[in-house]
């Protein structure tokens, strides 16, 4: 089949429908921008931005048995990291002991498999969480993991004002695109919002909320992705105010997380202008007082759909454009994809490779030397601007749904973004979005990588299922029932869940048997069927 | 593609189960190809999340359904498989069933001792796995024009992600 080269007749528009002028002057720019560090923050949230600190480097990793995982983060301290990211199996991220029927096969496969605070001490043994942070991918069992982690700490002799992380505890974009829900919409809100709650009230130094933007990666567009992430950052501003808490002191703890493909000048444009907007949402809608309570503090990957399997070495260009676009940006956190993430879970070449990328950056070029690079840029500039307008639109609509969880509930989000999808699809496969290695510059007889996956160890899984019933049998089981029932009782009151949390953890009650106790209080939710 | 596949008005049109078996709550892909099979003019049915095989089983009956196409990607797929094949054969069903996702090519044979008519990947251009959807609704085998791997590979239409 003929691939059509890209038209070079249509004007240029970004991936959000933005048009691209072929020449950017000083009339392109309505303002400069404040500089960094000063309301809206659109150049940065700190004025000296990564000379004062730099972005944190974060790889995610995690995979098969905590001992295995605890290795790998040892391996990526040593070679420098500065945070931990770890990965779930989808057992513990959906409330299942790895012996429920519903786990089979999927035991250690995407992450490690945690089930109770015996898997999460040699996850952590000989990790000083007192000097390491660590951000965990977990939402529906959030408050569970987190409890954990912090029931390790206390052992190491950390108390639990003095560890640091974040939960990504964004349970709206679970229903909107990556599909990690256990509860209906309303009760999840609850749970997460309890956590951000005990938070701010006991771990002060703990993010207790990432609100995500895994739309992006199940197909919307870069100003759509923007907006939903910043509806779904409304959403829980409003539920926090609706319980009385302060604005200023919860508002400097909530945290984002964002997708960045190759498309750097549109990538740069959209946090500017993601920083903007909701700095003005926070002072001027509700009220926010404190600086730190207006800024949009933003971690994000690089990777995702972007990587491809054809010739997967193009994949550490990708990553290299992605995390540049997002340093040029001013984020916090930076996690880069290794270049078989597409289709493996990465060795430690690849994994290192992918550390190298933001190293380079941070060390051999100017990025980190003085913030806002980009700043003045007339392209910067007028594209932050048509940014903002472009996400506030979307934004517009999604409140005239009736807000995130209204839209969410209606299926409105998930339909668009699976048109969005489609539509990516098409463009790709009819040659309009050129992707090098696969629709342009492809040679002919050279196919994609062959997915490399975590074998299945059934042995690892069996062994797990034994440690497993161990526990069952060595712990106290009045303990266990006592603080289930105790989970039970606040599940259907209104009293915060995390205390009950720490209770339940402590006598080793599992993951599952936590999410059963809330589940029988909840129920589970139903997901839309129309696509 | 749409124009390449118009249904014949004197056959009813194709009925198609799409469905996401197993824990894994990536459904772009899922998404995409029952937007094409729709688009080609089949009806759709979409399952949702988390579907377990017995349910899957049941509804393709109940929607009498031509073929069921599950999409996985967690790599659970020889488990869910096997596991799909045994509800279709207490039920007395002989349903065609497609894969698609991320499955190692090494696993195909395995699939296809399951029973599994036909594996698509990520790099699968949408218009063959619409084809094969058709050939196997009117009960023809689906031969693929490339035997080799398939080579155009669009960009992943499936990924697992953080």
């Amino acid at each position: 089949m003929k691939k059509q080269p890209p038209s070079t007749q249509r004007p240029a528009r970004t991936r959000s429908g933005v048009p691209i002028k072929p020449l950017y002057g000083p009339d392109d720019v309505r303002s400069v921008p404040p500089p960094p560090g000063e309301f809206p923050f659109t150049r940065g949230i700190h004025p000296s931005m990564y000379l004062g600190k730099p972005w944190t480097m974060r790889q995610y990793a995690g995979f098969g048995t905590p001992e295995e995982t605890n290795e790998r983060f040892k391996y990526l301290l040593g070679e420098g990291q500065t945070g931990l990211s770890l990965a779930l199996d989808l057992p513990t991220q959906l409330g299942l002991d790895a012996d429920d029927p519903d786990a089979e096969g999927e035991v250690g496969r995407v992450g490690v498999s945690i089930c109770s605070l015996r898997d999460m001490e040699t996850v952590f043994g000989g990790i000083p969480l007192g000097e390491v942070s660590t951000s965990m991918t977990i939402n529906a069992t959030a408050g569970v993991l987190l409890a954990m982690y912090e029931a390790v700490a206390r052992a190491q002799g950390v108390p639990s004002e003095r560890i640091s992380g974040t939960v990504q505890n964004d349970l709206l974009k679970e229903f909107g695109s990556r599909g990690a829900w256990l509860f209906p919409i309303e009760p999840s809100l609850r749970l997460c919002v309890d956590v951000v709650q005990d938070c701010v009230e006991h771990l002060p130094r703990f993010n207790p909320i990432s609100i995500a933007s895994h739309y992006r990666d199940a197909g919307a567009t870069p100003a759509e992705e923007m907006a939903y992430t910043l509806c779904a950052g409304v959403e829980y501003v409003e539920r926090c105010l609706a319980r009385g808490m302060d604005v200023d002191a919860f508002g400097k703890r909530l945290s984002f997380f964002f997708y960045t493909y190759t498309n750097f000048f549109e990538e740069v444009a959209k946090y500017r202008a993601g920083r903007r907007i909701w700095a003005r949402l926070m002072r001027d809608r509700f009220g926010a007082r404190s600086p730190q309570a207006q800024m949009l503090r933003a971690a994000c990957v690089c990777g995702g759909h972007s990587f491809t399997r054809a010739e997967p070495l193009n994949n550490i260009a990708r990553s290299t454009i992605e995390a540049f676009a997002v340093t040029c940006a001013g984020l916090q956190s930076v996690f880069t994809a290794a270049f078989d993430e597409a289709f493996a879970i990465p060795t430690e070449l690849s994994a290192r490779t992918a550390l190298r990328v933001q190293q380079i950056l941070a060390q051999e070029t100017e990025v980190a030397k003085t913030a806002d690079p980009l700043g003045g840029s007339y392209f910067v500039e007028a594209l932050t601007d048509e940014m903002e307008a472009a996400i506030s639109k979307v934004m517009g609509e999604v409140e005239a749904q009736g807000g995130m969880a209204k839209a969410l509930e209606k299926n409105w989000v998930q339909q668009r973004i699976a048109r969005r999808a489609y539509e990516w699809q098409r463009a790709v496969e009819t040659g309009e979005q050129p992707i090098v290695g696969v629709n342009v510059h492809r040679r002919e007889g050279e196919g994609e990588q062959e997915p490399k996956l975590q074998p299945p160890s059934r042995e690892a899984e069996e062994r797990k299922v034994a440690l497993l019933k161990a526990l069952r049998r060595e712990r106290s089981a009045g303990a266990v029932d006592r603080a289930l029932s105790g989970i039970r009782r606040a599940a259907e009151g209104k009293d915060n869940l995390m205390p009950r949390f720490r209770d339940a953890v402590a006598a080793y009650a599992t993951v599952g048997e936590i999410a059963g106790a809330l589940e029988d209080a909840w129920g589970l939710y139903h997901p839309p069927t129309r696509f | 593609m749409a124009s390449a596949f118009p249904p014949s008005p004197t056959q009813r049109r194709i009925r198609v189960l799409v469905a996401k078996p197993g824990l894994d709550g990536h459904d772009r892909g899922a998404k995409v190809i029952a937007a094409a099979l729709r688009d080609a003019g089949m009806e759709v049915v979409y399952t949702g999340l988390r579907t377990h095989v017995a349910s899957i089983a049941s509804a393709a009956i109940q929607e009498d359904v031509d073929v069921i196409g599950l999409s996985i990607l967690s790599g659970a797929h020889e488990s869910i498989c096997r596991r799909l094949m045994q509800e279709l054969d207490a039920r007395d069903a002989d349903i065609p069933v497609v894969v698609g996702g991320i499955i190692p090519r090494s696993d195909w044979p395995r699939l296809k001792e399951l029973g599994v008519r036909a594996v698509f990947g990520p790099e699968s251009p949408l218009e063959d796995v619409v084809a094969c959807v058709a050939a196997l609704a009117r009960g023809e085998e689906w031969r693929p024009e490339r035997e080799t791997q398939v080579p155009v590979p669009p960009q992943s239409a499936h990924h697992g992600a953080a």
